[in-house]
């Protein structure tokens, strides 16, 4: 048996698997976790579509081992709405049209949510230079841009 | 008969005529008569044309009808992204 | 952001509204499933082996001891997809793209494949597979192909030429459009302006690499799910590749990651099935990013030639254009659409255009969001800006002055109808933009963009629920927000809201044939059906309100989404609902619904202008977007948002590639940029907002005014870009992308001369 036991906090839940030295944390996420939010599209960190939080800090899951989360907190974007009740961002991205095809929208959220943690009223250019690491080929960025100003509006409780 | 307008490559195989009259009323009278009269034509016609009558480009429905003196006009059958 | 109001000459309810899009939920909380996102049970992997040579011939291939390692359950190579494409010449192009037969065509060429029980195993095996292999010389530049010396890149090169004629081995077709005599028109012209462009390959760059998987069982049924934007076309060519027939095999489209025309054509997916044939399991088989880029999509790489004349007022006298387009090793279209694309703006007394497709080693063009259409337009625009400059007209009147409008007779052939390029021009002319005053280094460029619209085969269904919902299906792939598009459409039809209808896209074998999403044509094509089916439950509906009431159905009028009896007689009668008439179907004859097949035809056309803003460093050469618009004709927008969304995506896609995107082969024919750090897209810290303006000049072709609008954004902005950066910098550009370095050089250059 060549597998790694890993303990690891996933969106609130405990959970423990198992994975072989070289998995990423992107496949172990979606191939031995089921949870398929996190997406890949290069394999090679350069999309952002696998965006992740691991303790805190936004990753590319495909650029993480498996192995790496032992003991650590990971967030996805399945854990971004409470219940039903979607997260502001969420929220924002439907509201403007902030996405077409939708693969690189996981990824988006986790990087603003990041974003707007980090810093709750970022200019245009910081929210742009945020979001630099995803790539979107469908919406030329504008309504993603225009939903993240939109939502961290919200977020800070400023009327609209 | 209908004064049928080929595009330029088209009319290498209607011994050079950018304009040909043909016997036809319907798109698919038309284009069965541009075979018979210009053999060449076939291949051309299995890769696809399209038929723009008065501006309406047909590309599908070989049964649309051919008004007198309507502008007919021959294009390949398009396709794209 | 504003939409025209003077055009609009209907009152819609739903139509022109923005509602959230009904696949928003699943998108933004992790669920939407797309092409890699699904599993059967005892699923294998398969991958595949790829050739590292530009051209070469495929000698042996021994795959004993890959099939020898346990775990491995199938390795196939072309003798596993036996030729029963029946002498169609072109089907067999496509077998031999998706395994290479004889020969590997270019660096990426699919050689054979395996699929074992996971993704370690199957990884090890490919590099057990031995291939003996004669390298060929090779050639991927355009020009060089044309040389005479250049090495033929397929032995069928000349297949669609005249033999007679004596053309270069590698050009596959060869397309010509005009009229008039345009030596005469140059000899009366007072300024002609003449030069060459080169646009560098690009690719289409969707995040979703290409993914499927596919089951066949013993029973020769099979099933396939995959992201594509065609999985009725899919059906079709995967089921005639393996000798399959064509309605036992199931395909479903996934949620589909970007597409922009590269998923209109099958790659790896005939292989994934031919692997689960032999295997006898389900296999999943999923690209790479390396894979998507050495082996699927590009466009072409072009080189063109273009000369105008123009009288000293700013008409067009005489223009010619010859263009020739890289089509891969196979045949290919591209000089055709580029051909015809290329002055179609302009109403142009004498006019010619030459298109050629030229075979080279590199992987085979796949159509890219209004193909050809995007370079033609740098060609010509990039012309006609410098004929403004020479003329000292301002360059957006020298457009008016050659616009095409209703009546035009277009330069590849028929008359226009209802266009609307004098609106589009006209609403530029009134944007702000143009008055936003420039600085040193900076420039500002406009440009013109046309591209055709297709109908083609569609249908639609569209049941009623029990309780007055309704569900439509449609077999259009939904690329850009459409099913939201299209519940629009219904609800507008039904007189219900659209939060009452549910679209989704039905597999293959829940409606009848449905052609690919492209060439602008979903929500053109699937409005026009869902209309005529809604209209149809209509009829069945006030049917069943007429037996309720016991009355003659002709009595019965549909309004406001409620049965409404007419006439002296029950003229007083209380309305139906659609709820309380659904209610009913049980004992009125049972489900209610509406259907639609049709050939959709009536095709508009859209026209597009954008301007671009820029700076340019002098020192670097890199070129920063300031401000940018899109102003395009929509004919009817029924989700504006989405409409929006399309404009400004495709102006991204234009401006990556007028700027940094192009495929970098090496001397060895090896594409030296398979990925995303190298082959750089636009990234969001790259941009501006991009502003757009929704010109509605309705399509008299379609119930609602519908044009398709996903491609004509793609097509100014290599010349939008290209015209400001000349004008900033004083040098014509005449090479895409304008990367740092080539501006520089371009720079550089004016100095020394």
């Amino acid at each position: 048996m060549n597998g790694i036991a890993v303990s690891t906090a996933i969106n609130g839940d405990d959970i423990e698997f198992l994975c072989r030295p070289e998995e990423t944390l992107l496949t172990v996420l979606r191939d031995r976790l089921g949870l398929m939010g996190a997406k890949e599209g290069c394999g090679t960190g350069d999309c952002g579509a696998c965006s992740v939080r691991v303790d805190g800090r936004l990753v590319c899951s495909c650029l993480v081992l498996g192995a790496e989360v032992q003991g650590q907190v990971v967030e996805t974007i399945e854990g971004m709405a409470s219940g039903d009740s979607l997260h502001p961002l969420q929220e924002k991205f439907l509201e403007h049209a902030a996405l077409q095809c939708g693969i690189c929208t996981p990824g988006f959220l986790m990087a603003a949510k990041d974003l707007l943690e980090r810093n709750p009223d970022p200019s245009e250019e910081e929210i742009r230079f945020g979001l630099a690491g995803n790539l979107c080929r469908c919406t030329g960025y504008d309504k993603i841009v225009r939903a993240v100003q939109d939502a961290a509006q919200v977020m800070r409780g400023d009327a609209a | 008969m209908v004064d049928v307008n080929v595009w330029g490559s088209l009319s290498t195989c209607t011994d050079n005529q950018k304009v040909i009259q043909i016997e036809a009323t319907t798109i698919r009278g038309l284009l069965r008569e541009l075979v018979e009269k210009y053999p060449g034509a076939a291949p051309w016609v299995k890769r696809g044309i399209s038929v723009s009558i008065d501006g309406e480009i047909i590309r599908d429905d070989w049964s649309k009808t051919l008004p007198d003196d309507a502008e007919i006009y021959l294009i390949p059958r398009m396709t794209s992204g | 952001m504003n939409i025209n109001a003077k055009t609009q000459i209907q009152e819609f309810r739903s139509v022109g509204t923005r509602p959230v899009r009904q696949d928003g939920v699943d998108k933004v909380t992790g669920r939407a499933r797309y092409g890699a996102d699904y599993n059967m049970p005892g699923q294998l992997v398969g991958l595949v082996l790829r050739s590292p040579h530009a051209h070469a011939r495929i000698k042996s291939i021994d795959t004993s001891a890959a099939e020898a390692l346990k775990g491995v359950k199938a390795v196939i190579t072309a003798a596993d997809l036996p030729d029963h494409a029946d002498g169609d010449e072109g089907l067999l192009e496509i077998l031999d793209n998706c395994m290479a037969r004889t020969k590997a065509r270019y660096d990426g060429h699919a050689v054979a494949a395996v699929a074992a029980i996971d993704e370690a195993t199957a990884r090890k095996a490919l590099g057990l597979i031995r291939v003996d292999y004669e390298v060929l010389p090779h050639v991927t530049d355009v020009d060089e192909a044309l040389k005479s010396t250049a090495n033929v890149v397929h032995e069928h090169a000349t297949s669609r030429v005249d033999p007679e004629q004596n053309v270069p081995l590698n050009v596959h077709a060869t397309e010509e459009f005009g009229h008039g005599d345009i030596e005469a028109g140059f000899a009366k012209s007072d300024l002609i302006v003449e030069r060459s462009f080169k646009a560098e390959q690009s690719h289409q760059g969707y995040i979703e690499p290409h993914a499927c998987v596919a089951s066949v069982n013993a029973d020769g049924t099979g099933d396939l799910w995959v992201t594509t934007q065609g999985h009725f076309s899919y059906r079709i060519v995967c089921a005639q590749l393996l000798g399959m027939d064509v309605s036992k095999l199931r395909v479903t489209s996934s949620e589909i990651g970007g597409g922009f025309g590269g998923k209109t054509h099958v790659w790896a997916e005939p292989v994934a099935l031919a692997l689960s044939r032999k295997a006898g399991r389900p296999v999943k088989l999923t690209m790479s990013r390396e894979e998507v880029f050495r082996s699927t999509g590009p466009t072409s790489p072009a080189s063109i030639d273009v000369k105008i004349g123009v009288s000293n007022e700013g008409v067009i006298t005489s223009a010619y254009a010859h263009l020739r387009y890289g089509c891969g090793p196979y045949s290919g279209v591209w000089g055709m659409l580029g051909a015809m694309t290329a002055f179609a703006c302009y109403d142009i007394e004498n006019v010619k255009t030459i298109g050629i497709d030229v075979r080279i080693n590199r992987p085979k063009t796949a159509a890219y969001r209004a193909p050809s259409a995007p370079v033609a337009a740098f060609a010509v625009e990039s012309v006609l800006d410098e004929i403004a400059q020479k003329l000292d007209m301002d360059p957006l009147e020298l457009r008016f002055r050659n616009a095409v409008k209703n009546g035009s007779r277009s330069s590849y052939g028929p008359t226009f109808g209802t266009i609307g390029l004098v609106e589009v021009l006209e609403a530029v002319k009134s944007h702000p933009q143009l008055n936003v005053p420039l600085a040193a280094n900076q420039g500002r460029g406009i440009a013109c963009g046309y591209w055709f619209n297709i109908g083609g085969q569609t249908c639609t269904t569209l049941n009623i629920g029990v309780d007055g919902t309704a569900t439509l299906t449609i077999g259009t792939v939904d690329v850009g927000g459409s099913r939201s598009s299209m519940s629009l459409v219904a609800a507008e039809e039904l007189g219900i809201d659209y939060d009452k209808v549910k679209t989704v896209i039905g597999d293959t074998a829940t409606l009848g044939h449905n052609d690919t999403t492209e060439g602008s044509r979903g929500t053109f094509s699937s409005s026009m059906a869902t209309i005529n089916a809604v209209k149809q439950a209509i009829g069945v509906l006030r049917e069943r309100a007429a037996k309720m009431w016991e009355i003659p159905v002709d009595d019965v009028v549909w309004e406001k989404g409620c049965a409404r009896a007419v006439g002296e007689e029950h003229g007083n009668l209380p309305t139906l609902s659609l709820a309380e008439i659904a209610k009913e179907a049980p004992n009125t004859g049972g489900p209610i619904a509406g259907h639609s097949e049709i050939v959709a035809e009536g095709v508009g056309v859209s026209f597009g202008a954008h301007i671009c803003d820029v700076e340019v460093d002098p020192e670097t050469g890199a070129t920063k977007i300031l401000r940018y618009l899109v102003v395009q004709d929509a004919g009817r927008a029924i989700h504006p948002a989405y409409v929006e969304g399309q404009y400004q995506g495709g102006a991204v896609q234009g401006i990556g590639w007028a700027l940094n995107e192009e495929y970098v082969y090496g001397a060895d024919g090896r594409l030296q940029n398979a990925g995303f750090l190298d082959y750089r897209i636009p990234v969001c810290s790259d941009l501006p907002m991009i502003d757009t303006v929704i010109v509605e000049v309705p399509n008299p072709g379609h119930p609602y005014g519908v044009r398709g609008v996903g491609e004509t954004p793609i097509v100014p902005p290599l010349a939008a870009v290209a015209n400001a950066i000349s004008r900033a910098t004083g040098v014509r550009m005449t090479h895409v992308p304008m990367s740092p370095p080539r501006v520089l050089a371009a720079l550089e250059n004016a100095k020394v001369t």
